[in-house]
């Protein structure tokens, strides 16, 4: 009853708060908008090659100043977040406007402005204690979005993982920067840069816990598990922006602890490539047979982290070697990577959101046919799927290309990686073709046939508020897919900053074969646009018909082939066993079968088969300790003075005062 | 002058070559089965006619749907220029340009799939989940035959790694060139929808691959379907005979007269396994391809150990 | 200096006392206020020759201390209806003398503490100890809200005494006090608005039921 009422008293308030929606909307997108635009020409002077810039201010807290810094490989990370925060602050705009009335939008959009302002911190970050503090801004921003829809329990689970798996990431790089700290004798990174002589073992120490805690953030297996059940829950702008944006910084952070270290050791190359290699596998073999379109695109961005991931393991790989142009070639790869998945993985996010908000379905078995009735979003996301799966002439295939070309240089000079990198590009063409067929799948189950519910029938078309953000970043897709060599240079010096070396000659590597293949890009682009000329020439006489149903006699949209047939036949004949996909079924048998079922579940294996026990039994462990939870204030903070109690008893007791 | 006129019958063997491999393989089944056969330039007829015919279009299909056959026919014309025939090099060629050659038909299959999903019919659609998922087991196999090759030369580029040098190292490292030969011919076999994996004759769409994605296009599109179709054929038998022949290839004119000649005997050599051979099961295909990708990583690890 | 300052820091730890032993929460909330004022003021006696920056920190510490956290306790019991007397858990006379143990532990634990030489003959640190500890007797043996919040402000307040002592040595954290007092505030205000959305809502409720039946 009580409840009921309060209902009602809800429902009241609801009609009235119209104008605080409209200007939280307003006030949210404008701050992201004028911020990140404001930053972009700073940004884009240290790109052109200006001198890097630092601003330090006294704060006499916690040991040191307020320092941060603008410097070539913090433009290159920053340049992402400025052009795609903006585009995802726009979109969401009209996006979330549809949940006015039903949740607080100042819930929304501060968190997202905090998001935005905590990845800019973290970037130009100059010390250990903004750093740590921007990264949980970062991380505790985006917490409150994924659980945005918290009435919902899927958003919910997804927050608490993502939590959970933040803050063991951070607590690695806590022990990190304490480590460093330490030894610098300060927290400042000038500090940091002029570390003394360091041992193999320690630097090895420090950059095991930065792979663990930025590996966390980066979504590199088998530290993913948050990704692909965070990203599909939290508001499409905000994957976008999580996907496309915010798992680069846990590069951007190893790069920047890799640089405090000096000339890499020579395992560290080898193992972050691995780590990247085996990641692309297992995320791609997974996003083949995800149900869920944002779920295929989260483990999509696991893949592209892991390529990226590559290209750096192969640039430190070399540089440990003492060979600069191998060097030059993979990191300025994964830099390119970073940048093109950037935009088209925020691309393809923005679109699945539209897909979302057309018809409110996000599993591709109930959707199909939509490229009719959602012309725009489906162009972004055929053009978007095109890019990814890094296919000429579009962008993602420029990075991957270069990627291809590292490891094969890398694998054919003399003391270079040898047989693994030569293998590894095998691999890399396997990940290429699941790709492809992820891709497909996606694209074509979910934009055409003919739909498959009557939700997809009944989708419309997103404004376009929506709309132009998608095209923006296609623009820019494009733009980076004909002229890759532009890019390079602006990221030349970053390259150089990272490798050790000089930007001419990092620009001098990387700018012709890049030149040769954004002309490869529009001749492709060129030879089909006259290809297109020359069909509506040919195509004479052209009627309508059905679908050819090879003699079925009444065909309808449920006999298409669904999603999960269509991966059939890579996820349960060739993937190994753990990555398949769980079924379970009552086959018809008989010649009157009496009942049939299907199901068909694809649960992140690690997930289930390792986290989710071992969480599940150290719950039950802890799950004694209840006892102290009393419920009860008072007796809580008495805890307080118990514990402090002891602690200035024990102090007194060893009576070690001042002996420090 | 002399590069320029290379170049002029490149692109004119790339172009009007390839139906006639589709000729001689129908003859020499025609052959072996003791039939006369159709004539050497029947798949020519057959282009012209489908070019003049009009088309029926599906009421479910969409731009993509008309955009398939297109990609299909443009990615196979680029990857025709990209590959050297007889001269030293091709109109298109920088170093990683063979990456390029894979994303090409990677792109090619890409639409033509998203063409037969677009139809909306159960059989296209399944035949498109089974060129795709086929596809992607013969691409390392393709892919690591390149590296092979790379790695003797020395070269990125296709025209380095097809080039003069090659042929010395079947002296020295014809084990990993026969290997890569065997796992190149499989994925010839596969790519191209021939005998043991796919036959273009047969009549049951269940059991199609490459045909009953393509069912529903119609006059030009099922002609520039049909054209890329053998332009890749021609482009997958121009790179084994390349590897293939590479020592007796010879220089000048005559190098274009082996290679020409390369090609058609390995057209010989697919009409003659799909008269002796019948159909392997269809789950019995990715193992086929599984092998083809172990001999080409074995031709690398031979190499590179 | 010491013969200002340690009338000034017996009567913060009277007020203490106070705080524990009265029963109607008004009085707690004006010994608090008083031992606010009281506090505020020590930064400009250790420090004369203080700068601006110190003076505006007085004046906010006194403000708040003094008078707005005051206020809106006082303000909120008016608004949310709440019981003017104090229910604790542990007994007055009890409390009482807890306080006062805590207070005997404090002086005799303090001197065993490596303090500078300027600062060993005062109180300020054993005022600051036990002041520390009224405020935790406060926070757990208080049941209702407007107690806990009080003995949070006590608690704060003889960190503000340590904090003094520091002032020229880390300033930050003589600022960080007063940003807790604002926090405080903040909980405050919390506690108001949803007692009186509490209140309202149930008289709604009432009201609505009654229509029904």
């Amino acid at each position: 009853m009580h409840k009921d009422v309060n209902m009602v008293y809800r429902n009241i308030r609801i009609s009235g708060s119209d104008p605080r929606s409209i200007s939280a909307t307003v006030v949210g997108v404008a701050v992201t908008v004028v911020l990140c635009l404001g930053a972009l020409a700073p940004v884009a002077r240290v790109l052109g090659g200006a001198r890097p810039a630092s601003v330090r201010l006294a704060w006499d807290s916690f040991h040191g100043e307020f320092h941060v810094g603008l410097d070539p490989l913090s433009a290159v990370f920053l340049l992402p977040i400025l052009v795609v925060s903006p585009l995802a602050a726009v979109y969401g705009g009209c996006y979330l406007y549809s949940f006015r009335g039903r949740k607080s939008l100042v819930a929304a959009w501060l968190p997202f402005n905090l998001f935005v302002a905590g990845m800019i911190m973290v970037v130009i970050a100059r010390t250990a204690i903004v750093f740590m503090t921007a990264w949980e801004i970062m991380s505790l921003s985006t917490f409150f979005l994924v659980a945005f829809e918290d009435e919902n329990a899927e958003p919910r689970r997804a927050g608490w993982i993502y939590l959970v798996a933040s803050h063991l990431g951070a607590a690695f790089l806590f022990a990190m920067f304490m480590l460093i700290g330490g030894r610098a004798g300060g927290l400042d990174f000038d500090d940091f840069a002029r570390l003394p002589a360091r041992g193999p073992v320690w630097s090895g120490v420090i950059f095991g816990l930065a792979l663990v805690g930025f590996g966390a953030k980066a979504g590199l297996v088998p530290l993913h598990a948050w990704l692909p059940e965070a990203h599909p829950a939290a508001p499409s702008h905000v994957s976008a922006l999580m996907s496309g944006v915010m798992i680069k910084l846990g590069l951007y952070g190893l790069l920047r602890v890799v640089g405090f270290l000096g000339r890499p050791a020579p395992w560290w190359g080898p193992t972050l490539a691995t780590l990247g290699l085996l990641s692309a596998l297992f995320a791609v073999a997974l996003a083949l047979h995800q149900r869920d379109a944002k779920r295929v695109l989260a483990y999509s961005s696991i893949e592209n982290m892991g390529l990226i991931a590559l290209a750096l393991g192969l640039g430190l790989w070399a540089m440990a070697k003492g060979a600069p142009e191998p060097a030059v070639m993979a990191i300025s790869a994964g830099l390119l990577h970073v940048w093109n998945h950037a935009i088209m993985k925020s691309l393809m996010f923005l679109a699945a959101g539209c897909v979302l908000h057309g018809t409110g379905e996000r599993n591709i078995e109930k959707l199909g046919g939509l490229m009719k009735r959602m012309p725009w979003t489906g162009g972004a996301m055929m053009a978007g799927a095109v890019a990814i799966a890094a296919l000429p002439p579009m962008n993602g295939f420029t990075s991957k290309w270069m990627i291809y070309m590292s490891l094969l240089k890398w694998g054919l000079s003399t003391d270079g990686g040898g047989l693994p990198a030569l293998l590894g590009a095998g691999l890399l063409a396997l990940v290429g073709g699941l790709v492809a067929i992820t891709f497909v799948r996606l694209a074509g189950i979910v934009l055409l046939g003919s739909p498959r519910t009557t939700d997809a029938a009944n989708a419309h078309e997103s404004s376009w508020w929506m709309l132009a953000p998608m095209m923006i970043l296609l623009g820019l897709c494009l733009g980076a897919a004909v002229a890759p060599g532009a890019l390079a240079g602006l990221f030349s010096g970053a390259v150089a900053q990272i490798t050790a070396g000089d930007r001419t000659t990092a620009a001098r590597v990387i700018l012709p074969p890049l030149g040769t293949l954004g002309a490869t890009n529009a001749l492709v682009i060129a030879m089909l646009a006259a290809a297109m000329g020359g069909m509506a020439a040919l195509t004479r006489v052209a009627t309508t018909g059905p679908t050819w149903g090879c003699g079925y006699a009444a065909p309808s949209s449920r006999i298409q082939y669904t999603g999960g047939s269509f991966a059939a036949t890579v996820a349960l004949k060739l993937l190994p066993r753990v990555l398949r996909p769980r079924i379970s079924q009552i086959a018809p048998r008989g010649l009157f079968p009496a009942r049939a079922l299907f199901h068909s579940d694809s649960p992140d294996p690690l997930t289930t088969r390792v986290y989710e026990p071992f969480f599940q039994r150290m719950g039950d462990r802890f799950s004694r300790l209840r006892v102290l939870q009393q419920g009860q204030v008072n007796v809580y903070l008495g805890y307080i003075v118990v514990v402090l109690l002891v602690t200035l008893a024990w102090a007194a007791f060893r009576g070690g005062w001042g002996r420090s | 002058m002399e590069a320029i006129a290379q170049g002029v019958v490149h692109v004119f063997l790339a172009l009007a070559l390839p139906p006639l491999l589709l000729g001689v393989i129908a003859r020499t089944k025609a052959f072996v089965a003791g039939r006369v056969g159709p004539p050497l330039l029947q798949p020519y007829y057959d282009l012209i006619r489908l070019f003049h015919k009009g088309s029926v279009i599906s009421e479910t299909t969409t731009w993509v749907f008309r955009l398939g056959p297109l990609v299909g026919m443009t990615t196979a014309v680029l990857a025709s220029l990209l590959i050297p025939l007889g001269g030293p090099t091709a109109p298109v060629s920088f170093a990683g340009d063979l990456i390029l050659l894979v994303y090409l038909l990677g792109l090619g299959r890409f639409f033509t799939a998203l063409a037969a999903l677009d139809t909306g019919s159960p059989f296209q659609g399944m035949g498109a989940a089974r060129e795709v998922a086929f596809a992607c087991l013969a691409e390392p196999a393709f892919f690591l035959g390149l590296v092979v090759l790379a790695k003797l030369t020395g070269s990125l580029a296709l025209a380095g790694m097809l080039g003069a040098s090659l042929g010395a190292h079947w002296a020295t490292d014809s084990a990993s060139l026969v290997l890569i030969l065997l796992s190149w011919f499989i994925v010839l076999l596969v790519e191209n929808s021939r005998i043991p994996f796919d036959d273009p004759n047969t009549h049951l769409e269940l059991t199609m691959i490459h045909e009953v994605m393509v069912l529903d296009h119609s006059g030009p599109a099922l002609g520039m379907i049909q054209y890329s179709a053998a332009i890749k054929l021609f482009v997958s038998s121009a790179l084994v005979a390349r590897v293939a022949f590479s020592a007796g290839l010879g220089s000048g004119w005559t190098a274009w007269s082996v290679l020409v000649i390369g090609i058609l005997v390995i057209a010989v050599l697919i009409g003659v396994v799909e008269s002796v051979m019948a159909r392997l099961r269809l789950s019995h295909v990715p193992t086929l391809l599984v092998a083809a990708c172990l001999l080409s990583a074995f031709g690398v690890i031979l190499l590179a150990r | 200096m010491a013969e200002i300052l340690d009338p000034i820091l017996i009567t913060a730890l009277a007020l203490n006392f106070v705080a524990l032993g009265v029963s109607r929460v008004k009085g707690a909330v004006n010994a608090v206020a008083l031992q606010g004022i009281l506090l505020g003021t020590l930064p400009l006696l250790v420090h004369p020759e203080i700068h601006p920056r110190g003076i505006v920190l007085v004046v906010v510490t006194i403000a708040l201390k003094g008078y707005v956290l005051p206020w809106f306790l006082l303000h909120a019991m008016r608004e949310a209806n709440i019981r003017h007397e104090v229910n604790p858990v542990v007994g007055y006379k009890s409390s009482l003398f807890l306080g006062a143990v805590g207070t005997g532990l404090a002086i005799v634990y303090s001197s065993t503490l490596p303090l500078a030489s300027e600062h060993a003959g005062m109180l300020f640190v054993p005022a600051s100890l036990a002041t520390v500890w009224t405020g935790f007797l406060l926070l757990t043996t208080r049941r209702e809200a407007i107690m806990q919040v009080l003995g949070y402000l006590v608690l704060e307040n003889g960190l503000f005494v340590f904090g003094v002592l520091l002032l020229e040595a880390m300033p930050f954290l003589v600022e960080a006090g007063v940003l807790l007092d604002l926090f405080t505030a903040v909980f405050v205000m919390g506690i108001i608005i949803h007692q009186i959305g509490r209140e309202f809502s149930s008289i709604s409720t009432e009201h609505l039921s009654e229509l029904k039946e």
